[in-house]
């Protein structure tokens, strides 16, 4: 076992661990947090159907976006619905046998790598060409993107310029999740790949990524409108009846 | 004190989205409230010793129970579609009235004492200590804020800019950095029970004048009734239908409705105001003890309805929040809330908006109009932003936009929407709402009225409109003040039932 494979299993233990007890701990504290009073931002549903039609709007459609910013809207959304091809094209490193719908998804996850990457651009250029955007924009705003692009290029790199072995990558990662590790290839590209997949992992409990379970969160969105009905009392505010 | 001289913004014939002016608000800041203010409504006098730690502190606080504004300082990703939206910033070019930098004022601090991120690389993500150049910039931007939502309506995970805003007024609070305006009004509506500050027997009297003018207009007895013990609906509205113009018109209408529909209706003394600027200064405490009065008023009076006036924020707080404050609706199961919904009338929405009441009215036939004495009147239709964002009437989404229109539309011939991405939820603030109604942020209030103002150029070029109808005293208020520095007439803005006073059928005079 070589220690670059020792190295790299325990980055993706550690990674995996930060963003999955990192997120939980985020949402367990959007849990525990009330919120007092009905905020909805109207025209609101008035029923909880509505709210979960309005959720699924603004997931898949970005709805809100579309309204605010049509070129926000198409980088955004492309970037997005790309990252989830690729996301979906990438399970096959993680399974054996691979699903069909996973072998489905192979040919446009491949193509959409460079849609996300055109995304990404897109909403770069926005940072520099817009003045508004560029006054908000803060280091972290250029670095993530930065991260997401070399991702994506490094990725793109390897499944069109320079291949990888990507059945040994298959071993090692399936060997990572029976806990039977497997020798990792120590092609620089493929290890700048991972590499940056796994600082996007640790930042993402802890960085505005948190904007993906945040909106399910968001009480403009979720609230039902029905206050005149039902009384909406949080626990510390119905201390204040007494 | 006289306000600095300021040029009014060039009215265009299509809205164009300024270039950033850095720095061009930071002078605008109300007037800040006495250690006599602020300790009257129950907050330290002024700023001492060790501000700092308790402003963080009393974030903590807020973080722990507001869940709007934990996610909130959490989710914004910075992608700049609110950065065009608010009024503020289209009349102003200053950046920091860009809805996302405005938040990122109190996200800079919360980054810095409670992330991981803002912990140890502050720089990378823009984290600051609390500090007075950064509560300055707070006193400054988070009173440039008409808490009116609109952001929220495009931000893609609806982030609430007025949770934040109300979160920082709040903290302001705490430490003893109080807006005169907002403030000196709470202790009044204390002291007195309204916001103007007008006393039980003045009330009184105005009434006695308001159903002396009625008659001597129309020839029939109209009754503006005080404290009835036993009437039917308890009205409560903005203290400004009292006596300012053309608030009162409205009032006028309101009375001129309950007659002709034969229902028995009474205002308040002890409840004489339906505006809780609770709200604006986000202090929960405040926001239910003002509600309180509304709620014992109606007790006391045994009413079986309680009906609200023309007033953007009050209708948000009716509809949004009475129920959960003090009770006010339906549906409750606590002791508390059935003590006074068993005495409500089950069948009526509770709360309702004079709205919706005349709609009803209207729907079932009980109202008849001439609506041509309202012909001279080319009539347009501002949403307010509480009432379009914040609210609803009737029971479908959007009521709150149609309603007000069927009713204008039902006692007036001539109505033109102004454009679309102007009204509705699109809607833009009158400029004077969230506690900005103040004459030392005239200069604020005037640049923020620029959106609505080209809006309402452009219908008044194609359609000839002369009169532009809304229902929030705020609204009313601000643009009496505004509309002259357009060049247009203070005279053009009143109320919905303004007009519906106009043109209703009162039966034969007596």
């Amino acid at each position: 076992m070589s220690a670059l494979t020792i190295a790299y299993a325990l980055l993706f233990y550690a990674a995996t661990a930060m963003l999955v007890v990192g997120v939980a701990l985020k949402i367990r504290s959007y849990l525990r947090t009330p919120a007092p009073l009905k905020i909805p931002t109207t025209p609101a549903p008035t029923t909880q159907g509505g709210v979960a039609l309005r959720l699924a709007r603004e997931v898949v459609l970005f709805e809100s976006l579309f309204k605010s910013s049509k070129w926000t809207w198409i980088f955004g959304w492309m970037f997005h619905a790309a990252l989830l091809l690729v996301l979906l094209r990438h399970l096959r490193y993680f399974q054996e046998p691979v699903w069909t719908p996973v072998l489905w998804v192979q040919f446009f996850g491949t193509y959409a790598g460079f849609a996300m990457v055109a995304g990404l651009a897109g909403l770069w250029a926005r940072r520099f060409l817009v003045d508004r955007v560029r006054y908000i924009s803060t280091p972290s705003d250029h670095l993530h993107l930065a991260l997401l692009l070399a991702i994506g290029a490094s990725g793109l790199t390897m499944r069109f310029v320079a291949h990888t072995d990507i059945v040994a990558l298959k071993a090692f990662m399936l060997g990572l999740m029976r806990f039977d590790w497997q020798p990792l290839p120590g092609d620089p590209l493929l290890l700048l790949h991972l590499t940056l997949v796994a600082l996007l992992m640790f930042v993402f409990p802890i960085s505005k990524l948190l904007h993906a379970p945040g909106l399910f969160f968001s009480p403009t969105r979720y609230q039902v409108d029905n206050p005149r009905e039902v009384r909406h009392v949080a626990a510390w505010a119905a201390a204040l009846d007494k | 004190m006289a306000t600095a001289a300021f040029e009014t913004p060039k009215l265009k014939p299509y809205p164009v989205i300024p270039l950033i002016a850095e720095g061009s608000m930071a002078h605008s800041k109300p007037f800040v409230a006495s250690a006599a203010i602020q300790q009257a409504v129950g907050f330290p006098g002024e700023l001492a010793e060790g501000w700092e730690q308790r402003a963080i502190a009393k974030m903590g606080e807020l973080l722990g129970k507001y869940r709007s504004l934990q996610v909130y300082m959490d989710a914004c990703v910075h992608c700049g579609a609110c950065s065009d939206k608010c009024h503020y910033f289209l009349g102003t070019g200053d950046p920091k009235n860009m809805p996302v930098a405005r938040q990122d004022l109190m996200r800079a601090v919360y980054r810095r004492y409670f992330t991981f991120a803002g912990k140890h690389f502050p720089k990378l993500v823009g984290a600051v200590d609390m500090t007075k150049q950064v509560l300055d910039d707070w006193y400054a931007y988070y009173h440039q804020c008409s808490e009116c939502r609109r952001c929220s309506v495009f931000c893609p995970y609806g982030i609430d800019t007025a949770e934040i805003t109300m979160a920082a007024r709040e903290i302001m609070d705490a430490v003893g950095l109080g807006q005169k305006y907002s403030n000196e009004i709470i202790g009044k509506v204390h002291r007195i029970g309204n916001n103007l500050g007008l006393p039980g027997p003045a009330l009184e009297d105005t009434l006695l004048g308001l159903e002396e003018d009625v008659k001597e207009d129309t020839g029939v007895d109209v009754r503006y009734p005080l404290d009835v013990q036993g009437a039917e609906v308890l009205l409560v509205t903005p203290s400004a239908d009292f006596f300012a113009e053309p608030h009162v018109e409205s009032l006028i209408g309101y009375g001129k409705v309950f007659h002709a529909a034969g229902i028995s209706w009474t205002l308040s003394s002890k409840a004489s105001e339906a505006g809780n600027f609770g709200m604006f200064i986000g202090n929960y405490e405040q926001l239910r003890k003002i509600a309180l009065r509304i709620r014992e008023a109606a007790l006391e009076l045994g009413v079986k309805r309680i009906v609200v006036g023309e007033c953007g924020h009050a209708w948000r707080v009716a509809y949004s929040f009475w129920n959960t404050l003090v009770g006010i609706g339906s549906g409750g199961t606590d002791p508390f809330a059935i003590q006074l919904q068993s005495q409500l009338d089950g069948r009526y929405k509770q709360p309702m908006h004079i709205c919706e009441l005349t709609y009803d009215l209207i729907q079932r036939g009980a109202l008849k109009f001439d609506k041509e004495k309202n012909d001279d009147r080319i009539i347009t239709f501002h949403d307010s932003c509480n009432v379009a964002r914040a609210s609803r009437m009737g029971d479908l989404p959007g009521g709150q936009f149609v309603i007000p229109r069927e009713i204008i539309k039902a006692v007036a011939n001539r109505f033109h929407d102004m454009a679309p991405e102007t009204i509705h939820e699109s809607t833009f603030c009158c400029g004077g709402g969230g506690g900005l109604l103040t004459d030392d942020l005239i200069e604020l209030r005037v640049k923020g009225a620029l959106p609505r103002m080209e809006a309402l150029k452009n219908v008044v070029d194609q359609h000839g409109v002369n009169f532009m109808a809304t229902i929030c005293a705020i609204c009313k208020a601000q643009f009496s003040k505004v509309l002259p520095y357009y060049g247009f007439d203070m005279g053009m803005v009143g109320g919905v039932h303004q007009l519906v006073s106009k043109s209703i059928r009162l039966g034969e005079p007596h």
